[in-house]
């Protein structure tokens, strides 16, 4: 499996950051950039950093069964993630899910028919003192409301059009 | 810069956040930067332990262990490697505080990291950020760089004929991964599942060897110690509770914020003054003072210094120092709930006291919420949550019966109050299912 330069420059460099006979260290952060570039975690991608682990593709697919972050199925362009956990759930943040799910037509850890937006709740995403707080894939909005969710939603709909 | 600062703060670790290009190394230089470790350099291990105990420094994760001893753990006679870790993994609710040190203050929490690679021998370390926080790694990583070219990592620092090299570690979103014996699992490539203790990670830590493992605000604390030197730091705070801590206040105040503030503040002047009160002048309900592990307190409860003695007095924890703070028309039910969602998520499903309880907890706070409660719920709710206290491989399994114990037993009229309210008529089989 090949990677682009960037990702590939990245995935060396992770891989160097541990000692000898200690690669399996790299098997997250490999799986989290290489998801990053392919969209989800593919069985290819899942033999491939095996490979450069020197671990069975068992061992990489367990991990990847635990992580909340490892996907195999594709999510969407912007995944969109709400946080409802205590601090945003006393801000607002149920509303802001409720609001995204009546918009957008779909639920949790699903994908619009155009593949444009997903949506996830999400437990604490640390951004309890500027509640509630909405992640479009790494970047972090705070103070969310939900005028501001719908500029959000509006912006990424936009963009394709 | 999220919230403005308060004059009643004590800035030590935070002192750099407002200063144009905090991040940058140049910055760090011009304010004291490195100069705690050329400190430690002259110092022998010993003595730094010493001065460390002597600040009486506690974990500013969750534990509240004593900096110092824990760091005296480490076998120097061990011939294995030695490991220094840094838990960026911030996942307990109600926590926003590394988030800002890293992002402000990057090599604060890189001189930290050298002085315990000095203190114990050490020439690898590891921070261990959580997934979700991709733009600190990309800040990290700069600093990091920044080290590197300017000497402060690598071969030879400064001449001192010390090497040590310090990486980011990606997460990919787990809560578990914050317990320190999982996440040297995760670090070391597996499932976040933690290890049976003893051997501590100081004895038999990331690959097996000795590691000195601690939360980022405890090692971006450490600088400070030695430039101020022990005493003074712990003069700061109360006794056996040393120096300065970022709290982290959210929920329904009018000003939430991080802010740093001596250990033995007072919890009141904390809500009040610092942050300005409740918002919508409503009154206080409840706070949960240190992450949502923590017992949550009543109103009248919320009167004490905050050290971790006097938390431990009122029968919570300073946890990690995340304060959720909740008005009279808060729905403690919901709270319950919503707590329960979490861990019943998060817990790894190792051992069964915390898979199995955190889920049926779930179950019946679920039911509690839509009003399909029945009376015995609230001392099954009770009941169950006792039982996996104490009965877990790892604190997650306790981090969810403590909360939820204390929301039944301080706050059982809301529970009660649930049951008299309207019956749900059953319209979906899913509340069938719930009813059981």
């Amino acid at each position: 499996m090949t990677f682009s330069q960037a990702t590939e420059k990245k995935l060396q460099d992770i891989w160097s950051r541990y000692p000898e006979g200690r690669k399996r260290s790299a098997v997250i952060p490999m799986l989290m950039y290489a998801q990053d570039e392919v969209g989800q975690v593919t069985p290819e991608m899942i033999a491939e950093v095996a490979r450069r682990c020197e671990v069975t593709p068992l061992q990489v697919e367990e991990v990847v069964g635990y992580y909340s972050m490892l996907n195999k199925e594709r999510m969407g362009k912007h995944h969109v993630q709400i946080c409802t956990n205590i601090a945003c759930l006393l801000t607002g943040g149920e509303e802001l899910w409720q609001h995204a799910v009546k918009r957008l037509g779909i639920g949790h850890k699903q994908v619009t028919a155009d593949g444009l937006i997903s949506l996830e709740e999400v437990e604490c995403a640390g951004a309890c003192s500027w509640a509630p707080c909405v992640v479009d894939g790494y970047e972090y909005h705070h103070h969310v409301t939900i005028e501001k969710l719908d500029q959000l939603l509006d912006s990424i709909q936009k963009k394709v059009q | 810069m999220f919230n403005e600062p308060h004059p009643a703060e004590v800035k030590v670790i935070s002192k750099r956040f407002g200063l144009p290009n905090s991040a940058s190394i140049d910055t760090y230089l011009a304010h004291e930067g490195y100069q705690a470790f050329l400190k430690a350099v002259e110092m022998t291990p010993e003595q730094i332990i010493d001065e460390l105990k002597l600040s009486s420094l506690r974990g500013r994760g969750g534990a509240g262990f004593p900096t110092g001893m824990k760091w005296s753990f480490i076998p120097r006679d061990n011939p294995k490697p030695k490991y220094v870790v840094v838990n960026a993994d911030e996942s307990e609710p109600g926590t926003c505080k590394d988030r800002l040190l890293i992002e402000n203050d990057p090599h604060q929490l890189i001189e930290g990291c050298l002085i315990a690679a000095r203190t114990i021998g050490c020439k690898l370390g590891y921070i261990y950020i959580r997934g979700e926080y991709r733009y600190l790694i990309d800040i990290m990583d700069k600093a990091l760089a920044e080290a590197y070219a300017h000497g402060w990592l690598g071969k030879n620092i400064k001449g001192t004929g010390l090497d040590f090299d310090l990486y980011t570690h990606s997460g990919a979103g787990a809560y578990e991964c914050g317990e320190e014996s999982a996440l040297l699992e995760s670090l070391e490539g597996k499932r976040g599942v933690p290890r049976i203790r003893p051997p501590f990670p100081a004895v038999s830590g990331l690959y097996a060897s000795p590691t000195v493992l601690n939360n980022v605000e405890t090692f971006c604390s450490v600088p400070a110690v030695l430039r101020m030197g022990g005493q003074a730091y712990a003069d700061l705070g109360t006794p056996k509770n040393g120096g300065t801590r970022l709290l982290c206040v959210s929920g329904h105040v009018n000003r939430p914020g991080v802010y740093e503030v001596p250990l033995g503040f007072p919890m009141q002047k904390m809500i009040y003054e610092v942050c300005g009160g409740i918002r919508a002048g409503k009154k206080l309900k409840a706070v949960i003072p240190g992450g949502s592990s923590s017992p949550v307190l009543t109103a009248e409860e919320c009167d004490f210094p905050m050290d971790y003695d006097n938390y431990a007095r009122m029968k919570t924890m300073a946890g990690s120092g995340g304060m959720m703070v909740m008005d009279e028309d808060t729905d403690i039910v919901k709270v319950a709930l919503r707590t329960m969602r979490f861990y019943a998520h998060e817990s790894c499903g190792w051992c069964i006291p915390c898979r199995e309880g955190t889920t049926w907890l779930r179950k019946i706070l679920t039911r509690m919420d839509e009003g399909t409660g029945r009376r015995a719920d609230i001392d099954l709710i009770h009941e169950l949550a006792k039982n996996m206290l104490g009965r877990t491989f790892c604190p997650l399994g306790d981090a969810a019966a403590m909360p939820t114990i204390a929301f039944v037993e301080k706050f059982r009229d809301e529970f009660e109050a649930r049951l008299r309210e309207t019956v749900v008529p059953v319209t979906s089989p899913d509340q069938l299912i719930a009813i059981g």
